[in-house]
């Protein structure tokens, strides 16, 4: 029974597979920063290589071991073919080998702790030319991110082929429910934006096993060792192959989490989405411009004032979208009848944290303030705010919103509610301090917290009270461990609908039939959002309703 | 499983069945792939002090023959398609074999352009030429067998669909080609950049 779970090509299966493992990459992603905060408190525990070995692979599996796959791989395929009314994915055994390639790529970056000489410690970054001599388990490192880019890469095909195929007959494009856009474009983002790191990988690899010299210049001295070798290569250009995927990469963080929040927003204040179609054209303009902001985590490197000057004003220019979808999320709630469940207490606590993280950006998107603001921690704090208490209060929101349809159960609604606020709490007490310590200028890869840096006397208090607040989020987590494990057994009892939404997902059976979803292959007649139709017999008119 | 709308018939109102949209997506994702290794070879060498002779270090007439190869193996490809699709299996068996003979012939004069080179001590970390040009071709000669692989199989246990579900298997010969066409593109950008510019 496990077994055949493992090899299921069904995409509600691959879709827990993948809901599972991201999870515990969350977990282990989690504890590695807990060991840091831990460091950061009472320097002096762990060593120094230590530390940058924690932090590599901090980033590393947060990004793209847990929050990735969670938003994308796990969601995506569990509720994208149930909202467009399709019985599968496009390509049922390429999302399985999708799943195997992410699983395989997840045991080799768990491996590379135990290379000889050491784990990845160049950051998620890798920038060379460290990265090119750091010890073997960069080379995991990297093998392990071919395989994430493989996987990601048959997924997103997968996602479009289905979104464009698969729709159920009469649901034309402008009825697609917000979140199945999200996916759309994040697909493109995905398997467009990450062959330039698997390029960057290749080239990567072959500096540190074939010894050529792609991103080593001429008479670099390393260790006070000068080098030898062929010379002439570019050290920036592996930061521009990389930040092109990882710009990009910040959007396929954010706007599975928008859609979630759409679905979670609009179900809970029985009320249509404000401006769907605008919120539509503004997720085209993100995917279109995040192809063209990635040199702004740059302007330091000395490329010249004239690229700065291009990419920080596509930088303000992406922006003006983002705020599109996040205004609009919040006009809907104006004259809604609002119901403050748990999902809902996520989703409207993603806004206002959502919105510090955007805005803590501004000034990172322009060089002069840049300049002394990059490498600090106010840097730490900034995608923080928008990834921690933004997307994955998000993922939090869906999974408590789509847990019935999933199970048949609901969550328990007092677990939920401590976890949402005690993770609220703690989360912005973490980040928080971490603005001002960066705006005084204390460094985000400090192995001492700044401990050796006068600047940072003042600000060191701070370190202590962060770490606390750690250890209370991952106290926090505790709630939901034992809510989710709890509620699949004891849960009380959901029927097929029992938030009353409107879209397709909530049309099928609970739990949606092994293969094929739907008892009838449904139809629809109806935009996404029909809450409160006058006249209506209900308050919400299900999409599939003639 | 099989009632998966689209995998053979079109849908009507994109034109497309899912096997034909995923082929062309996994090309886009290819060419942004080899798209970033041009741009290392264009950024390297504008950046170079100096660039070695690309047309005497390496040899074009060997060159020009894996491209006469590569471009005749992708003709056979598609009478292989038309072979299956009018439903002749000799002449789809025929013009199949050919294309992988054609992709194996290119590997084995890859194979005696790379033995060449490392005979004389030219290895990717001479230069950042060569390591290009070893990155490159390396990356397309693993695509020329990933397309051989997938022809190999269409050549032999695949052919059990024929009978089966004829639609369906000319369908993926159709796929295939797409794909090896690509393969031959990719060398039709790489010929000139590393061996003649």
């Amino acid at each position: 029974m496990f077994l055949r779970n493992l090899f299921s090509t069904d995409h509600k299966v691959i879709g827990l597979l993948y809901g599972f493992t991201s999870l515990f990459f969350l977990l282990v992603g989690f504890v590695l920063v807990v060991i840091m905060r831990w460091q950061l408190a009472f320097p002096g525990r762990i060593a120094p290589e230590t530390y940058n070995g924690l932090g590599a692979m901090h980033g590393t599996i947060m990004v793209f071991l847990g929050v990735v796959p969670l938003a994308v791989g796990a969601f995506g395929n569990y509720i994208v073919p149930l909202q467009i009314g399709a019985p599968d994915m496009a390509f049922p055994r390429i999302n399985l080998a999708s799943y195997w390639f992410y699983a395989v790529g997840g045991v080799i970056m768990l491996a590379s702790f135990f290379a000889p000489g050491g784990g990845p410690m160049s950051g998620w970054t890798s920038y060379p030319p460290l990265a090119d001599f750091a010890p073997s388990g960069q080379t995991f490192w990297l093998f392990g991110m071919l395989c994430l880019i493989f996987s990601s890469l048959l997924g997103a095909l997968n996602f479009i082929a289905t979104i464009v195929q698969l729709r159920a007959p009469g649901l034309t494009w402008f009825r697609l429910p917000f979140f199945v856009w999200a996916q759309f474009i994040t697909a493109f983002l995905l398997l467009l934006a990450f062959p330039a790191l698997q390029a960057a990988a290749v080239l990567q690899g072959m500096d540190r096993l074939a010894h050529t010299s792609f991103f080593l210049p001429s008479g670099l001295v390393v260790s006070g060792e000068r080098l030898t070798g062929a010379g002439d290569g570019n050290v920036l250009m592996w930061q521009h192959l990389f930040w092109f995927l990882a710009h990009p990469e910040v959007y396929v963080l954010v706007l599975p989490a928008m859609g979630i929040i759409a679905e979670v927003i609009t179900t809970n204040i029985r009320k249509p989405l404000w401006g769907y179609r605008l919120m539509v054209y503004a997720l085209f303009v993100l995917g279109f411009l995040s192809f063209i902001v990635w040199a702004h985590h740059m302007f330091l490197t000395g490329m010249g004032t004239t690229i700065s000057a291009f990419f920080q004003a596509t930088t303000m220019i992406i922006s003006i979208p983002s705020v599109v979808i996040l205004s609009a999320l919040i006009l809907a709630l104006y004259g809604g009848s609002i119901r403050f469940n748990t999902p809902m207490l996520f989703a409207l606590a993603f806004m206002p944290m959502f919105g510090i993280g955007g805005l803590t950006g501004l000034p990172l998107g322009l060089a002069a303030t840049d300049i002394p603001l990059h490498d600090t921690n106010y840097v730490v704090g900034h995608f923080h705010y928008l990834v921690a208490p933004g997307t994955i209060f998000a993922l939090f929101a869906g999974i408590y919103h789509w847990f019935p349809k999933i199970t048949g159960r609901f969550m328990n609604e007092t677990l939920g509610k401590i976890h949402f606020a005690g993770s609220l709490v703690a989360m912005n007490l973490i980040f928080f301090p971490m603005l001002i310590q960066g705006l005084a200028g204390v460094n985000r890869r400090l192995w001492d917290g700044g401990a050796s840096y006068q600047l940072a006397q003042p600000l060191l208090f701070l370190n202590t009270m962060m770490s606390h607040a750690a250890f209370l989020l991952g106290f926090f987590q505790l709630f939901f461990i034992v809510n989710l494990f709890m509620s699949m057994r004891r849960g009380r009892v959901a029927d097929t609908n029992p938030w009353h939404a409107t879209t397709l997902e909530w049309a099928t059976p609970t739990p949606p039939l092994a293969h094929g979803n739907f008892e009838l292959a449904p139809r629809a007649y109806r935009n996404p959002y029909e809450y409160s139709v006058p006249g209506a017999a209900t308050d919400f008119t299900p999409q599939n309703m003639a | 499983m099989d009632a998966l709308p689209y995998t053979t018939e079109v849908r009507p109102d994109t034109g497309l069945t899912n096997p034909k949209l995923g082929i062309w997506l996994f090309l886009a994702s290819e060419v942004m792939l080899f798209g970033s290794l041009f741009s290392a070879y264009a950024l390297l060498r504008t950046g170079a002090p100096f660039w070695p002779d690309q047309s005497a270090t390496l040899s074009v007439p060997l060159a020009t023959l894996n491209t006469v190869i590569l471009i005749s193996s992708s003709v056979t490809m598609v009478m292989a398609w038309a072979g299956a699709a009018s439903g002749n299996l000799t002449r789809y068996r025929l013009f199949m074999g050919l294309t992988l003979l054609g992709g194996a012939l290119f590997l084995v004069v890859k194979a005696i352009e790379y033995s060449e080179k490392f005979s004389h001590g030219l290895y990717p970390s001479t230069n950042n030429f060569l390591a290009l040009y070893f990155t490159l071709t390396g990356l397309h000669a693993i695509h020329v067998i990933a397309g051989m692989v997938v022809n190999a199989y269409l050549l032999g246990p695949g052919t059990r669909m024929w009978t089966r579900d004829h639609l369906r298997f000319t369908n993926r010969v159709e796929i295939a080609g797409i794909y090896w066409h690509f393969v031959d593109v990719v060398w039709i950008f790489l010929f000139p950049v590393l061996y003649l510019l």
